[in-house]
C-alpha cells in the first residue's frame, strides 16, 4: 500500500515529497491516465457542442432558405399559411430576462452583503439556506404559483398602482390581464436570483480583511467601506453571477410560458402578454405537422443558442476588460 | 441466440421479463396466453394525447385479458403519425387525418381506422351566470378575432335573451401549444365563418388575430379561465366535464343550440349522410337536429401490408378489441363518445383488411 500515490485533500494533486528525486513510475503512469481523461472529457463537451451546433443548423436551413433575414425581422407567426418570423420570440426572451436581472441584480447582490457584512451567523446560515432553496424548486411550481398568486396580485393590486404613478410612461399602459412580460420578468427575477446571491456571497468573503479594516480605521463608516472596498473588490465575479443568471432566465421554459400569455406580438408596455422563444419552441414543437413548420421551430432553437452564445461572450469581454483595468 | 430465449422463456420466473424481450422484430414468435399462435405479443403505438386516457384503460385491460403488451405513448398527433412513418411505431393515433404529403411520405396503403370521438367545449367565467349560454360558430370567431369585444354586444344578446350578460371586455383564452383542440375549433370556425376561413384558416397552432392569452395544454386554458373574469376558453370536452366547467350550448347547422355531451357528439356522427371509403373525414358542423357541431374523430392509423405478419396479427386481434361493443362502453365510461354503428361497421372491415407481408 506505501506504494500508492498519496494525495493532497485539499488540491486533489499528487503531494510531492521535497526530497523525492522523482516520481515512482506508478505516479506517472497514473498522471498520464489522470491526463488523458481530462483531455477526453473536455473534447467530448467540445465535440457535444459542436454536434448540437451543427444539428441546428442543419435542421434550420429550410426555414432560413425560404425566409432569409427576414426570418428574424418579421413579426407574422402563422403556421396555417407557413409564415415564420422569429422577432417576437427574440423580443420577448430578450426583455423578460432583462426585467428578470434589473430586479434580480440589486436584491442577489444586497442579500449576499447583508449575508457577509452584517448578518449574525445563525441568521446567515437560515437566509443563505432559504436562498439556496430557492434554486432547487422546479420551474413548473414556480409557474403555477405565477398563474394562481403572482398574476392575480399583478392584475388587480400591482398594476393599478403602476398606471397611476408610472401611466405616462409606455412601459405601463393598456389592459392587464395578469399574465404578461412583467409576470414572466418577476418570476424569473425570483428564479435566478439565488444564481447572484450564491455567487456575490463567496467573492464577497474572499475580500481581504485588512483592507477592510484599513477602511474603518481610516474613518469610514459601514456603508463606505463595502461601497468603496468591498463591492471594487469583487465586482468582476459579481459580474460573473449575473451573466450566469442571465443565461439561466433566457433558457427558462416552463415557468416562462406559464405566464407570459404566449402571444406573439411586440408591444412597447410590460403589462401586456408576450412571447418567448424557448416558450414557443416547447409548445409547438409536438403537433408541429410540416417540414417547413419543425424547420422554423428548430430556426428559433438556433437564433437562441447564438443569443445565449453572443451576450456570454459580449460579457466575459466585459469582464476580462474589467480585470485589464483592475489591474492597471 | 434464439434458442436461449424460447428454452429460457418456459422458465416461468422470468417469462414476464423475457417475453418482452423475445417480441422484438427478427425475434422468435412466442405463443401468447390466448394460445393463439403467430401473433407477437407487443406493440408500440403513440400518437394524440386526448385518446390517451381511454388507450391506457384499453392497453391495461387488453394485456390483463391476453397478455399481449401494447405500448402507447402520448406523443402528440404529430409525434404519432412522424414515429408511424419512420416504423418506430407499428401504429399511430391522431386527431387529425393524414394528410395527402403525410401519406406520400409512408410510400404503403394505410388504413385510418377510427376509434373514439371527443368534443371540444367552449367555456367561460361570468360571475353569477347561472344558465348555459348559447353561442353560435360566427359569433366565437368574431369574439377571437376582437370584433365582438363586450360580454353586452347585441350579437350576443340576441342569442340569450333573458340573461343578465355584463357591460364587460371579453378576455378570450385559447392553447399555446399546438393541439389536435384547435384544429377541431378552427374547423367549426371556419366551416361557419367565411372571415375565418380566409384570414385564419385552420390547424394545430393558429396565428391569434386578437389579443388573447395562451394556456399551455387543457389544464393551462381552464387555470386562465377560472383565474380571469369575463374570460371565454375552449377545452376538451372531457376535461370540461371532470372539472365540472360551465359550458356553452352551440347552434348547431339544424340551427338547434345543443350542449355537449357524450351522446350529442355521437349523434353528430350518426346522422352522417356519406361516409368516405377511407374514413377520412371531419364532423364538425354535422347535420342533425341533436348534433354537436364541435366535434371530432380520433383515428388510429396502420399500414395495410405490415412487413412483420405477428406484428399484422397482433395488430388485428387488438384493435378488433377496442372496436367491441365492451371496449367502446368502457370509452364511455370515461366521457370519451362511443362509435356508432355507422362509423363502427366500416372500421372493423378495415381492421380485417391489415395483413403480413407473404
Amino acid at each position: 500500500m506505501s506504494a500508492s500515490p498519496s494525495f493532497s485533500p485539499l488540491t486533489g494533486e499528487p503531494r510531492v515529497r521535497p526530497f523525492a528525486s522523482t516520481p515512482s513510475r506508478t505516479l506517472r503512469r497514473y498522471d498520464r491516465l489522470a491526463f488523458g481523461l481530462s483531455v477526453v472529457s473536455g473534447l467530448i463537451i467540445l465535440a457535444l457542442l459542436a454536434g448540437i451546433l451543427y444539428q441546428l443548423v442543419f435542421l434550420s436551413v429550410p426555414a432560413l432558405q425560404r425566409f432569409g433575414f427576414g426570418f428574424l425581422t418579421s413579426t407574422e407567426w402563422d403556421p396555417v399559411h407557413e409564415q415564420f418570423g422569429a422577432l417576437p420570440f427574440l423580443y420577448g426572451t430578450l426583455v423578460s430576462s432583462a426585467v428578470a436581472l434589473l430586479i434580480a441584480t440589486p436584491f442577489g447582490i444586497g442579500t449576499a452583503l447583508f449575508l457577509t457584512e452584517m448578518a449574525p451567523k445563525n441568521v446567515r446560515d437560515i437566509i443563505a439556506f432559504v436562498v439556496d432553496m430557492l434554486a432547487a424548486i422546479p420551474s413548473v411550481v414556480y409557474g403555477l404559483w405565477g398563474i394562481f398568486v403572482l398574476a392575480p396580485f399583478i392584475q388587480e393590486d400591482l398594476s393599478p398602482v403602476l398606471q397611476k404613478y408610472l401611466g405616462f410612461l409606455p412601459l405601463f399602459q393598456g389592459r392587464n390581464d395578469g399574465v404578461s412580460m412583467l409576470t414572466a420578468g418577476i418570476i424569473l427575477a425570483i428564479m435566478v436570483v439565488p444564481f447572484i446571491t450564491a455567487i456575490s456571497r463567496e467573492v464577497l468573503l474572499t475580500a481581504p480583511a485588512d483592507l477592510k479594516a484599513a477602511s474603518l480605521a481610516l474613518g469610514a463608516t459601514k456603508w463606505e467601506t463595502i461601497w468603496k472596498v468591498v463591492l471594487p473588490y469583487s465586482r468582476i465575479g459579481i459580474g460573473g453571477g449575473i451573466v450566469l443568471a442571465l443565461g439561466r432566465a433566457l433558457g427558462e421554459t416552463m415557468a416562462v410560458t406559464m405566464v407570459i400569455g404566449n402571444m406573439p406580438e411586440i408591444s412597447a408596455s410590460l403589462l401586456r402578454p408576450g412571447h418567448s422563444m424557448a416558450a414557443v419552441i416547447a409548445n409547438e414543437f409536438r403537433e408541429a405537422d410540416s417540414a417547413i413548420y419543425l424547420s422554423a421551430l428548430v430556426a428559433v432553437g438556433l437564433v437562441l443558442f447564438v443569443v445565449a452564445l453572443v451576450i456570454n461572450l459580449a460579457a466575459r469581454l466585459l469582464l476580462w476588460r474589467m480585470r485589464g483595468v483592475a489591474k492597471n | 441466440m434464439n434458442w436461449n430465449c424460447v428454452k429460457l422463456n418456459l422458465t416461468a420466473a422470468t417469462a414476464a421479463l423475457l417475453i418482452s424481450g423475445c417480441g422484438q422484430p427478427g425475434g422468435p414468435v412466442p405463443v401468447n396466453a390466448d394460445g393463439a399462435g403467430g401473433a407477437s405479443d407487443s406493440l408500440m403505438g403513440g400518437g394524440s394525447s386526448f385518446v390517451y386516457p381511454v388507450m391506457n384503460r384499453w392497453t391495461s385491460d387488453y394485456n390483463k385479458k391476453t397478455g399481449v403488451q401494447v405500448n402507447y405513448q402520448s406523443l402528440g398527433s404529430s409525434g404519432g403519425v412522424k414515429q408511424f412513418t419512420v416504423k418506430t411505431l407499428d401504429f399511430g393515433a391522431t386527431d387529425a387525418p393524414m394528410n395527402e404529403e403525410q401519406l406520400a411520405e409512408v410510400k404503403e396503403p394505410v388504413l385510418h381506422i377510427p376509434v373514439v370521438m371527443g368534443a371540444v367545449a367552449v367555456t367561460y367565467n361570468i360571475a353569477g351566470l347561472k344558465a348555459p349560454l348559447t353561442l353560435s360558430g360566427p359569433l366565437i370567431a368574431d369574439i377571437y378575432q376582437g370584433k365582438i369585444k363586450k360580454w353586452n354586444d347585441p350579437a350576443i344578446v340576441a342569442l340569450n335573451s333573458g340573461v343578465a350578460l355584463p357591460d364587460a371586455d371579453i378576455v378570450s383564452v385559447r392553447r399555446a401549444d399546438g393541439s389536435g383542440t384547435t384544429f377541431i375549433f378552427a374547423d367549426f370556425l371556419a366551416k361557419t365563418s367565411p372571415e375565418w376561413e380566409k384570414n385564419i384558416g385552420v390547424g394545430n397552432s393558429l396565428e391569434w388575430p386578437a389579443d388573447s392569452i395562451g394556456g399551455k395544454g387543457n389544464e393551462g386554458v381552464s387555470a386562465q379561465v377560472q383565474r380571469q373574469a369575463n374570460s371565454i376558453g375552449y377545452v376538451e370536452l372531457v376535461y370540461a366535464l371532470e372539472a365540472k366547467l360551465p359550458v356553452a350550448a352551440i347552434i348547431n347547422q339544424a340551427q338547434k343550440p345543443v350542449l355537449p355531451s357524450v351522446e350529442s357528439v355521437t349523434a353528430a356522427a350518426a346522422e352522417l349522410t356519406t361516409v368516405p371509403e377511407d374514413l377520412r373525414m371531419s364532423i364538425t358542423n354535422a347535420t342533425g337536429d341533436g348534433a354537436y357541431p364541435m366535434a371530432g374523430i380520433t383515428w388510429v392509423v396502420a399500414r395495410e401490408t405490415m412487413d412483420d405478419a405477428s406484428k399484422a396479427a397482433a395488430l388485428k386481434q387488438f384493435f378488433t378489441y377496442i372496436l367491441s361493443d365492451e371496449s367502446q362502453a368502457k370509452a364511455n365510461e370515461l366521457k370519451y363518445s362511443k362509435l356508432p354503428e355507422k362509423l363502427l361497421t366500416p372500421a372493423r372491415e378495415k381492421v380485417a383488411q391489415i395483413k403480413g407481408k407473404p
